[in-house]
């Protein structure tokens, strides 16, 4: 298999050292991808951008593009390190007609693209990470992080917490601990959660782990002694490995653990084996590989040697997440296309192309991925959309996830106000007038 | 009192991981005055290595259609380790003799660039589960009958790394060849002028300390995997080094058990008052009170400065 | 044959001691001067602001500033990355407190708490030498970076811990913040580094510099021709903060833009900043500069040639770059274990006597 792979790339690149100089076709839809195929968080990277790839890659092969404009999707090699994606931010976006769209793929890329995409007009689509507070689309116009933040997951776990312990009330006294990734990435989630103590009287502990987290034994001592009733981890890399590991070592109950969404992916729990099972993670789609547009990208992809991964792992949950986000991505793209009834968009009119975009069942049915995710609707004031977060639980024996909730929603009187007070404090420290939306 | 015990034992385990790391520093440190940061990436290396001959997704599998039993697989890697040793000696080291101990340094963070990039090609970046057998998960004897958390995996480390202390002791006092290493490390010249190759003694230095990193590789693979994170555990082992001396392998040993202790105590029980992950930290400030005490580490030789 | 100083005569001790003796040099130095300030800045678009010029400008004066304390102090520091934090997280909170102060003057206020900073981790080199205080210099390194992340006051608040930094205006121009323009924003790191540079060869060159260079050659030597340790060796740790400092400042508001403690700030930092020193030569100034130019141009380029050049896919043209910068880094190692600066050194010498080497 690496074999070919080795051979393949030599091949390649022996038929294209002398120069291919792209052929820019008139009209190209130029769609960069920060992504991370190296460094500590590559294992986690890989399935993620490949989903992407393959979407794009089958977007061609199958329709010729969107609307019949071809997609360039060029990636860029970030190794989930800021300074990188800000070459990579440079080089590719005056690529063809100039980028349509950025998904940062990393929370520190993101903060550092909000300011400069805003000002180049390239809406910047951080699905599920990055800044929550760019939910306020007033404040934010070009950065997009539907269809659920951080804090709505947070939220949500406190939910779910609540139901199982019999009611909301049932929280009082009950201690939940968090187990964070100590980065801004990681720290997100603790406002919302301390809010959410406050109001339901839960005992919040925190406990963070440095990067990369391959020690954690002083972490889950801490909950060995303290014995909270949940524990949530907002994890990413080799440290969601090690929490599961240490989490079934200490005998935590494994439904009583739940991940965000980047802690629950295949990678994260096939280490623990048997150890993870009844694990918990937030999930916005579905995972697996049943679906036509799964079947589509294997025909005409894969059939034709085109495919970025291996075969067999279509359909992880990381891989899907790539594919849920390259299908909003070329959605509104599409939309794009047909409000502004142009064949080559640009950043500014994709980012109009978002602030309709409008993916429910039906349109779900015709893309190929029925019940794939839930309904998605974006506006001008609300870039976060339904804010819905499903959990999904590990089955070890049969080595998959399945999903056992229904989407919840989150608790909007809490989350808005955090919101807007933070849009708000961004918007002064930057002298940015809110525009309005009509 | 109970959970203290428990608190230290673990970071007297989480300590031995560290000299398992610290230990090849200390090896090539001691005969070659070179502080070889990248042992981290030798963990690695060794560890890719090592899965690739064994599972059956590797280039081993799909050369020969067949994957080797663990233990053939152990002495296959180290081959490899070898073979990297020498061509570490033969291309690197050789055209920098006499060079400062910071170019050396230097050239040794560029050898880690050049194996991680090397790994990456040859066996992919993935995380790849090393399962050889070893006990996974807490002892459940002690758990169930006294309520003490103590990781199997953790204990086997331990004897480990004692055995392999043990070993190297052996071969460093009662050996031809560790005399002679003794003899490198003591003086590299009146060595040189008694008809010791200082060649072949980096080439055997490089070596062993491959296969301590085979070890450790072995062991935090069977913890989390093997990925590239590995490579960062180097940083774990320096406050164990400075604390126990640059140049003394019990030192390694001690320096590990005192910081994983350290920084194990400190977190539990001073870190929710300051905010938590105060690990990293205060095992540095640990090394560095000792320093302040012993300039040259605990057990490192004292620096005499004549004029 | 162009480059000879033969017919250029000394007469006084002002020229013998000047910087540039040999009027090619002078002459080179300046073009180069009136390039950079003059020509560049018409031609300037973002990606050479962003992606290379102000990102060799930052790191040429971190390494200046860690050049001083290693490269002629002696001192081998590895918490570089934690004082860039403490002048990023000083000019951020400065700039925010009093939006009103001129952005120069926030600059050098960092650079001076970042000074104060450096002088308290310098206090063990007074006992601990060589590697082992490389290695308790890391114990700044991860204090600090920790501090940054735990603490709410410094970044006032935010929820995440990330900072980001306010548009903020210099004679009139927009320097920081997304609408500065390129031009600018080089213009004002030029600026700035050009001027430390020039302190830094005079600081080097004179009564300072002199004494830190006899603690790096021999310390107890230098203690018994007269050279108080404790003066030398923590003025080179404030002179070099105070560089970190500030190329920290201008490492966040002007090339950044905003910052999480944990990543702009980890220890590669500290060890891509040593690299620079190290590559570039070790107690040269031209060093920092060659050695910067060296650590940032020679990926990008490695990456151009094998995605744009020859089609390799990114995740494996990464993997070969990696290799290829460690390789290059033992190479030149090898070939001149005393940075680039040396090798520029000999090639001036060799053009000397070209065409007729004796």
């Amino acid at each position: 298999m690496r074999l070919k792979l080795l051979t393949k790339a030599l091949a390649v690149a022996a038929v294209a050292m002398p120069l291919t100089t792209a052929v820019a076709d008139a009209a190209e839809l130029t769609i960069p991808g920060t992504i991370y195929r190296t460094g500590p968080y590559a294992p986690n990277g890989i399935p993620w951008a490949n989903g992407i790839a393959d979407y794009y890659a089958m977007l061609n092969e199958r329709d010729g593009g969107i609307e019949g404009t071809k997609i360039n999707y060029v990636e860029c090699e970030t190794a989930y390190n800021t300074k990188q994606g800000v070459e990579c931010y440079e080089n590719t976006k005056g690529i063809g007609s100039g980028a349509l769209v950025y998904q940062p793929m990393s929370t520190g890329i993101t903060y550092q693209l909000i300011p400069k995409a805003t000002e180049d007009k390239i809406p910047v689509f951080s699905m599920g990470y990055g800044r929550t507070s760019a939910a306020n689309g007033k404040v934010f116009p070009y950065v997009f992080n539907m269809p659920a933040t951080y804090w709505d997951q947070a939220s949500v776990f406190v939910k779910y917490a609540g139901e199982k312990e019999g009611g909301m009330d049932k929280l009082k006294g009950k201690k939940i601990a968090l187990v964070y990734h100590n980065s801004a990435y990681g720290k997100e989630p603790i406002r919302t959660l301390e809010e959410l103590s406050k109001k339901h009287g839960f005992e919040l502990m925190l406990l963070a782990v440095d990067h990369p987290g391959q020690e954690q034994k002083a972490t889950w001592l801490q909950i060995r002694r303290e014995r909270p009733d949940w524990v949530f981890m907002w994890g990413w890399g080799v440290m969601n490995q090690v929490a599961i590991k240490e989490a079934s070592s200490i005998r935590y109950p494994m439904d009583h653990f739940i991940g965000v969404w980047w802690s629950g992916s295949e990678n994260d729990v096939t280490p623990a084996g048997e150890d993870a099972h009844g694990y918990l993670s937030a999930t916005f789609h579905a995972s697996g590989d049943n679906f036509r547009a799964h079947d589509d990208i294997k025909k005409f992809v894969y059939d034709k040697g085109k495919g970025h991964g291996d075969r067999d792992r279509i359909g992880e949950v990381l891989y899907n997440r790539g594919i849920v986000a390259a299908m909003w991505t070329s959605e509104a793209i599409r939309n794009a296309m047909r409000i502004h009834n142009t064949k080559n968009p640009t950043g500014e009119q994709v980012r109009d192309g978002f602030e309709s975009l409008n993916v429910d069942a039906k349109r779900l049915a015709v893309l190929g991925l029925e019940g794939f995710t839930y309904p998605l609707q974006v506006t001008c004031e609300n870039h976060t959309g339904p804010g819905k977060v499903a959990l999904q639980q590990w089955d070890a024996k049969k080595g998959e996830w399945s999903l056992v909730t229904d989407f919840y929603s989150s608790d909007r009187d809490v989350i808005d106000k955090l919101i807007a007070e933070d849009s708000m404090a961004y918007a002064k420290e930057n002298n940015i007038t809110p525009r309005t939306c009509n | 009192m109970l959970f203290f015990l428990e608190t230290v034992i673990s970071g007297l385990m989480a300590g031995v991981m560290y000299s398992l790391v610290a230990l090849g520093f200390v090896l090539i440190f001691k005969a070659s005055g070179i502080f070889n940061f990248a042992q981290g990436v030798f963990a690695l290396f060794a560890g890719l290595a090592l899965y690739d001959f064994i599972s059956e997704d590797g280039w081993f599998y799909d050369l020969f259609g067949f994957a080797l039993p663990v233990w053939l697989g152990i002495i296959a890697t180290m081959g490899v380790m070898v073979i990297v040793a020498w061509l570490v000696e033969r291309l690197v080291l050789r055209h920098l003799v006499n060079q400062e101990p910071i170019i050396l340094f230097m050239s040794t963070i560029g050898l880690a660039y050049f194996l991680e990039g090397v790994g990456d090609i040859l066996f992919g970046s993935d995380v790849k589960p090393l399962d050889i057998g070893l006990p996974q998960g807490a002892s459940d004897y002690l758990l169930d009958n006294y309520n003490l958390y103590v990781e199997k995996l953790e204990v086997v480390a331990a004897v480990v790394a004692a055995v392999l202390v043990i070993v190297l002791a052996i071969f460093f006092q009662k050996t031809r060849i560790g005399r002679a290493l003794r003899a490198v490390a003591d003086d590299h010249q009146a060595a040189l002028s008694v008809g010791i190759s200082l060649r072949t003694i980096w080439v055997i230095v490089w070596s062993v300390s491959g296969f301590v990193a085979l070890v450790a590789g072995i062991m935090w693979g069977s913890k989390s995997g093997i990925q590239f994170s590995l490579s960062l555990i180097a940083l774990k082992a320096l406050p164990v080094l400075i604390l126990g001396g640059f140049t003394s392998v019990p030192g390694a040993i001690i320096g590990g058990l005192i910081i994983g202790v350290g920084e194990k105590v400190a977190e539990v029980y001073a870190g929710p008052f300051v905010g938590g992950a105060i690990e990293n930290w205060f095992a540095y400030m640990l090394a560095l009170v000792f320093l302040l005490i012993r300039p040259q580490g605990l057990f490192g030789e004292k620096i005499i400065e004549r004029v | 044959m162009f480059y000879r100083e033969a017919g250029q005569f000394k007469t006084s001790y002002k020229a013998d001691q000047a910087i540039f003796t040999i009027t090619q040099d002078k002459f080179f130095v300046g073009a180069f001067l009136v390039i950079a300030f003059g020509v560049v800045p018409f031609f300037i678009d973002d990606y050479w602001a962003n992606a290379i010029l102000i990102h060799v400008l930052v790191y040429a004066l971190a390494g200046l500033g860690l050049n001083i304390l290693t490269g002629y102090c002696g001192q081998v520091s590895l918490g570089t990355g934690g004082f860039m934090a403490v002048g990023a997280y000083a000019s951020y909170k400065l700039t925010t407190s009093f939006p009103e102060m001129n952005f120069i003057i926030v600059l050098l206020l960092s650079g001076g708490v970042t000074a104060c900073v450096g002088m308290f981790f310098g206090l063990p080199s007074l006992r601990i030498k060589g590697f082992y205080l490389a290695v308790a210099t890391l114990a700044a390194q991860f204090f600090l970076v920790w501090l940054f992340n735990k603490v709410g006051w410094f970044f006032n608040y935010s929820p995440t811990g990330m900072i980001v930094s306010p548009p903020r205006e210099v004679f009139g121009f927009l320097i920081t913040g997304p609408e500065a323009s390129p031009a600018v924003r080089y213009l004002f790191c030029l600026s700035v580094v050009t001027v430390f540079a020039l302190a830094a060869k005079n600081i080097v060159r004179g009564r300072i510099g002199r004494s830190w260079m006899a603690i790096r050659d021999m310390d107890i030597a230098a203690e018994l021709i007269g050279i108080r340790p404790l003066e030398a060796k923590l003025s080179a740790f404030a002179v070099s903060s105070f560089y970190v400092g500030v190329a920290g400042a201008l490492y966040f508001n002007v090339w950044l833009g905003s910052a999480e403690p944990t990543e702009a700030f980890d220890i590669f930092q500290s060890f891509f900043v040593l690299f620079i020193v190290i590559i570039g030569g070790l107690g040269s100034i031209l060093g920092s500069f060659l050695g910067a130019a060296f650590m940032v141009l020679v990926p990008i380029t490695l990456k151009t040639i094998m995605v744009d050049g020859m089609g390799f896919a990114v995740g494996a043209a990464k993997h070969v770059e990696v290799m290829l910068l460690g390789a290059l880094i033992i190479f030149f190692l090898i070939v001149e274990p005393h940075g680039l600066a040396r090798l520029w050194q000999i090639l001036k010498e060799k053009l000397r006597r070209w065409p007729f080497p004796y």
